[in-house]
């Protein structure tokens, strides 16, 4: 057991996960995970570099990786719209890097030492054109750690780049752990031959300097690499390809926790930092007879619909606190398609919620829904 | 120097031609310039690394066969440089537009010339952005015309060799597509080199900054190009020449070659101090 920094895990579990590259730039509160890493990357023989920006930061991880590297970059809001040009590139040329966005209060500079859980859409949507992503969070110290390895695991069986989602107050959160022996995937470098496409389906991640002179390019391309003609069709199939394959393989890559669901008329759906005030709320409705229950998402995306729907089967309202407006509650509430209410408890002041807040929130919900163990509230 | 006629075709991607470029295109000129170099220097392709950005010149690295990276406009010196750290033994040659280089990716241009890393920046500078029709560039001179300066431009042109000198490029030279005898040499020249290496090649955009400038056609341009410029000693040493002098006459050739501790070098020095055992690559 060890006192531990949210940021500290992130950066130890990185290097577990066998990175060995990290490009990065300064900003509040993702810098400590650059700062250790600009100590632990010599150290274990990897690469660190400090970049001119955020858009280079990436960049430089995606030429690493194309080097031969696991590569990882870290930043906040700021950063993280700069690199969203590149997060594209990534996702076009089926490259593997973990990204993480502490985030901070936003739009613009905003709050930048207070969360926030403003990128949940923008980390899903935020470059152009369609693509797949996958997009973890945590709520702990300990399930950062975890959820760092797993970026690094599924950024490597599935070519994409992968996002942690954390925020402030989980970054510099320190917190008495114990670090899981999570399993690492390793990179086996296939032996390929002169029919190798290397954006085939389930094409192995071959860097440069194996032999095959592969064509990398973010311009629509088949499995060959090459932007030839019909690219349009071609990479619509890749692009499904990606999409089939996460959709097939979706139970293995939805992290979650549950909590109270089996009878719950009211589920609090959350992911991230308001897991934390979920849990204690759940006690506090179920202690005042409310049926309330929790599922908490680590995996945001690709969007888990068919867990919500199994989760909320016997629902009688869903209630989505976030720290944000109101995002991943338009999703949530498309799935539902009105079987239940679903009602969003959004805020950007930088605030947490108390658990309380989620009491009263639910509370207000059974009430308005006539739902049990609330009338004399 | 690689004699004319010699076969270039083992260095090229056949698959991918024809090349985009029009017809008399300067970027084809500096194209087979880069593959004469490589002939030169007789380099296994395996280890060669092309990462371009996004413009005409930035589609070079389609046609080498080579390790090819075709990235986002302005970033190819940023991937190219975590490519570079990780994987040293590869030659990384970055192929940019002017736009390229000196507009949206000038950041990364004067950062990776500070660092002195070992990359080869082949800078493809046709005074104007051809890719997206025409427009003006930071590189685009006084008075020039561009669809986006119909009157001519009001903005002083960068010069990439100063730019390049004092931000720390250990090899800087400049040519044009002109100039064909010398520029295999300069570029052999800047692959050798150990540390960030900027090759400025004045190519002609006919299609565009010929026609908006009435320069007439790809030969009336290399002509214009010949006329411009002035070469120095083009292996002597750094010239002395004013800001006033360079006006009329453009001096090409090389400008620096000189030693300085080279970024990945550093870094791996850092490594054995650090007891990091075994580098990434
Ligand atoms: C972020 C971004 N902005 C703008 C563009 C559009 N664009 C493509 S090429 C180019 C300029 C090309 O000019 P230059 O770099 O001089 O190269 P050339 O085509 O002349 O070789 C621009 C602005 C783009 N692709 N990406
Ligand atoms: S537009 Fe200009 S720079 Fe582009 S290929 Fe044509 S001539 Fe060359």
């Amino acid at each position: 057991m060890r006192l531990v920094q949210g940021n500290e895990a992130v950066a130890l579990a990185a290097v577990h996960a066998g990175c060995n590259f990290y490009s990065g730039y300064p900003i509040t509160p993702a810098t400590e995970i650059m700062e250790m890493m600009a100590r632990q990357m010599p150290k274990t023989g990897g690469v660190f570099i400090q970049m001119e920006d955020e858009i280079g930061s990436i960049a430089a991880a995606i030429g690493a990786a194309w080097g031969g590297a696991k590569a990882m970059t870290a930043t906040s809001g700021p950063g993280f719209s700069l690199m969203q040009e590149n997060l594209g590139y990534a996702c076009m040329t089926q490259t593997p890097v973990v990204v993480v966005d502490s985030q901070r209060g936003g739009p613009s500079t905003g709050l930048p030492t207070l969360p926030a859980q403003g990128e949940v859409m923008q980390a899903r949507y935020g470059t152009h054109g369609d693509h797949e992503v996958i997009v973890l969070t945590a709520s702990s110290v300990v399930e950062a750690y975890r959820m760092t390895v797993e970026a690094f695991n599924l950024s490597e069986r599935y070519r994409l780049p992968v996002i942690l989602l954390l925020d402030a107050v989980l970054s510099h959160m320190r917190e008495n752990v114990e670090f899981p022996d999570v399993p690492v995937r390793e990179r086996v470098m296939p032996t390929i031959d002169e029919n190798f496409l290397p954006f085939g389906p389930d094409a192995p991640f071959v860097p440069f300097g194996s032999g095959h002179h592969t064509v990398v390019t973010g311009m629509s391309h088949d499995e060959t690499g090459l932007p030839k003609a019909l690219a349009g069709q071609a990479v619509q199939r890749i692009l499904r390809g990606v999409q089939e394959r996460l959709a097939q393989d979706a139970r293995e890559i939805t992290f979650y926790h549950e909590m109270e669901l089996a009878d719950a008329d009211i589920v609090l759906l959350t992911y991230g930092i308001t897991a934390r005030a979920a849990r204690e709320a759940v006690g506090l409705l179920r202690a005042d007879g409310v049926k309330a229950g929790l599922l908490d998402l680590q995996t945001l995306w690709p969007f888990p619909e068919w867990l919500i729907l199994e989760k909320t089967q016997a629902a009688k309202a869903v209630l989505v606190p976030e720290l944000n407006l109101g995002q991943y509650v338009i999703p949530v509430r498309a799935a539902i398609a009105g079987r239940c209410p679903v009602e969003s408890l959004g805020r950007c002041d930088g605030e947490l919620f108390t658990p309380e807040a989620m009491v009263e929130a639910a509370k207000a919900l059974a009430h308005s829904l006539e739902i049990g163990g609330v009338a004399h509230d | 120097m690689t004699k004319p006629g010699i076969d270039l075709t083992p260095l090229l991607r056949q698959e991918m031609m024809p090349t985009v470029w029009c017809p008399g295109c300067g970027h084809g000129i500096i194209a087979r310039g880069i593959a004469t170099a490589l002939m030169s220097l007789g380099l296994d392709m395996d280890q060669v690394a092309f990462v371009g950005g996004i413009g005409c010149s930035g589609r070079a690295p389609f046609y080498f066969d080579a390790n090819s990276m075709h990235t986002t406009h302005g970033r190819a010196l940023a991937f190219a440089t975590g490519l570079k750290m990780v994987n040293p033994k590869l030659t990384v040659i970055v192929p940019m537009g002017d736009g390229d280089s000196m507009a949206i990716g000038g950041n990364h241009l004067i950062h990776a010339a500070r660092r002195n890393i070992d990359i080869t920046a082949v800078v493809f500078n046709n005074s104007i952005y051809g890719m997206t029709g025409g427009q003006g560039a930071p590189t685009s001179p006084l008075d020039s015309r561009s669809t986006t300066s119909p009157m001519g431009s009001i903005e002083p042109a960068f010069d990439t060799v100063e730019l390049a000198l004092a931000a720390g490029a250990t090899y800087v030279a400049r040519t044009t597509t002109f100039d064909f005898q010398e520029m295999p040499q300069l570029i052999a020249g800047a692959i050798r080199h150990h540390g960030f290496s900027v090759v400025e090649v004045l190519s002609q955009c006919p299609t565009y900054y010929g026609r908006l400038n009435k320069l007439g056609e790809a030969p009336d341009m290399l002509l214009y190009e010949r006329d411009r410029t002035k070469l120095l000693e083009a292996f002597g040493p750094p010239p002395e020449i004013t800001r006033e002098e360079m006006v009329g006459q453009l001096p090409i050739g090389l400008f620096r070659d000189e030693e300085r501790p080279e970024y990945v070098d550093q870094y791996h020095g850092l490594i054995a101090r650090a007891g990091g055992g075994k580098s990434a690559s």
